[in-house]
């Protein structure tokens, strides 16, 4: 039989392989980004989009700072891609677990179900590019006490201390999503909406700059139309289905504009829809409703007024010579009228519900008005029922 | 939109009027008591009616709820504990109503044991904030839900009747 000692020795020996067999596999960091074409360049494909003359400068890439909120079947995809781009920084906020049952997405493996989403995604996204600076924060963010540690977090995590650069939001959930442009509209930050119905069989992006394009307050959520009667969709016994697919192609999208938002590449889109039934990719613009319900998001659009408009964007002109059939909708939320207060949406898109002018179900009783009582009176009240 | 049950549902219940979140300081204490008013108002009615189906309470800031609620299938009294948190976009968007013992027996909710809601709940919270309160919510969200769920957990023998000892 072996000795405590001879055991804590082997351990040591084996702990020592350990630590050499992974640093074998996990590539030294790399200073700067080359563009030489070499095998053991990760970067090789990367850069040669400034040879072809698509990106101007694409080393800019480290330069920048992006969180991802949610790390599920479209955000870890995400951030895999950011990393394989090379990104300077990436910060993932997610709470939940793997699970098996996520196993019909892409990213996370079995042998990870039961780690933290971020951790496990950090540990594998680093292995991919030691180079990217992986940050995690594993809490809710639509709760009071995580809040403003949240909006922190988004206001002074860049590369240079300050606000980062762009936040993408891959949440599953309505809520998550109002956070996320509540902290955006107040602190002006410029951030993605993406999204894929709980049918699997739709999803979009929407990109979100406080003032100058509508919030996701401004108006009821878009969502792309599926075509299914919604009386025919049967949700017996389930919450939402998923495939890999709808949320790979999300993610390229989201990333895609991302990249095209960051390195100043081509167009932008400002709503991008996919509906995967006819493979239908509706786009429109949405500009912001001056009444929204968002204080900050009319303070934004009060700023974005004052603010002098850029001459030179590429945008311009081709707003004017619509390239594709799509695009040519200029839609604006402002109406004179009070009937037209709903924003028009292109042909596949709609609104996930229509709100009424102004009361709507009257019936009710009357608002509770606040009188002497105290709250604590109150609460001892309810407790004594 | 509205059928004819939601309707009388939302009879027995309270309006408020002041719309605060938990970030919002003196108007949330505002619409706090508002929030109780209505709850205590709908839990006394709910009793004069015979239909005693929960109770709430919250800490002191009024950002976590906790209680109880109940649902008779074949005369037998089965009970469940609720929670949920105040999300700090409040009342723009409804509290994530959850019963934690439940998290993993039904497919019909998100992790951690919130609910799964109806197509007409989201709309019908969004139509109507800030008007709509907890109590809302409760009558809403969770009544429908166990009335859908609980038989049908019961049926299948995932919870079975306990007999209180207090
Ligand atoms: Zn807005």
């Amino acid at each position: 039989m072996n000795t405590v000692k001879e055991l804590q020795a082997k351990l040591k020996e084996l702990e020592e392989k350990l630590t050499a067999a992974t640093q074998k596999n996990m590539r030294q960091k790399i200073e700067t980004m080359s563009s030489e074409v070499v095998d053991s360049n990760p970067y090789s494909r990367l850069m040669a989009l400034k040879r072809m003359g698509i990106v101007n400068n694409y080393e800019r890439i480290r330069d920048f700072t992006v969180a991802v909120v949610g790390v599920g079947g479209v955000g870890s995809v995400t951030a895999e891609m950011l990393t394989r781009c090379g990104i300077g920084r990436l910060i993932l906020f997610d709470y939940d677990k793997v699970e098996l049952a996520n196993m019909n997405r892409l990213f996370f493996q079995p042998h990870q179900s039961g780690l933290s989403k971020v951790e496990a995604a950090a540990e594998t996204l680093r292995n991919i590019n030691p180079d990217v600076d992986i940050h995690t924060y594993n809490y809710n963010i639509t709760t009071v006490d995580n809040f403003d540690h949240f909006t922190k977090v988004l206001t002074t995590s860049s590369l240079t201390g300050g606000p980062l650069d762009l936040v993408l939001s891959c949440v599953d959930n309505f809520e998550a999503r109002f956070t996320i442009n509540m902290a955006c509209n107040e602190f002006n930050l410029t951030w993605f909406e993406s999204g894929v119905s709980e049918n699997a069989v739709s999803g979009h992006i929407q990109y979100i700059c406080p003032g100058e394009t509508a919030c996701f307050a401004c108006a009821p959520p878009l969502i792309v139309a599926s075509n299914i009667d919604e009386k025919t969709l049967k949700r017996d016994g389930v919450c939402a289905a998923s495939l890999p697919t709808t949320m790979g192609i999300v993610a390229g999208f989201l990333v895609q504009n991302t990249l095209k938002y960051l390195l100043q590449f081509g167009q932008v889109t400002n709503y991008l829809g996919y509906n995967a039934l006819t493979d239908y990719f509706p786009t429109m613009t949405l500009k912001p409703n001056p009444g929204c319900d968002d204080s900050n998001c009319r303070l934004r659009q009060k700023e974005y007024a004052l603010k002098p408009k850029p001459e030179v964007a590429v945008e311009a002109k081709e707003d004017e010579k619509p390239i594709h059939e799509g695009n040519e909708w200029g839609i604006s939320l402002v109406s004179e009228s009070v009937e037209d207060s709903e924003p028009k949406v292109v042909e596949g898109i709609k609104l996930a519900y229509t709100l009424p002018g102004q009361s709507s179900i009257e019936e009710c009783k009357e608002a509770t008005t606040s009188n002497d009582i105290s709250l604590e009176e109150l609460m001892a009240q309810m407790k004594s029922i | 939109m509205v059928d004819e049950g939601t309707r009388k549902t939302l009879s027995n219940i309270q309006l408020l009027k002041t719309k605060a979140g938990p970030r919002d300081k003196e108007l949330w204490v505002e619409r706090l008591k508002e929030e109780y008013q209505s709850l205590i108002k709908y839990v006394q009615n709910n009793k004069e009616q015979d239909n005693d189906w929960f109770r709430l309470d919250s800490n002191k800031e009024g950002t976590r709820w906790f209680g109880k609620c109940w649902y008779i299938h074949d005369l037998l009294k089965y009970e469940f504990d609720v929670e949920f948190g105040i999300p700090v976009t409040y009342p723009s968007t409804a509290p994530e109503i959850a019963l934690p013992e439940l998290d993993g027996k039904t497919a019909k909710m998100y992790r951690g044991g919130k609910i799964c809601l109806s197509d007409h709940f989201k709309p019908l919270w969004a139509r109507n904030v800030p008007k709509f309160g907890i109590g809302h919510a409760m009558a809403l969200g969770l009544g429908p839900w166990l009335a859908v769920e609980i038989p049908d957990l019961i049926a299948k023998g995932v919870i079975t009747y306990k007999e209180k000892t207090g």
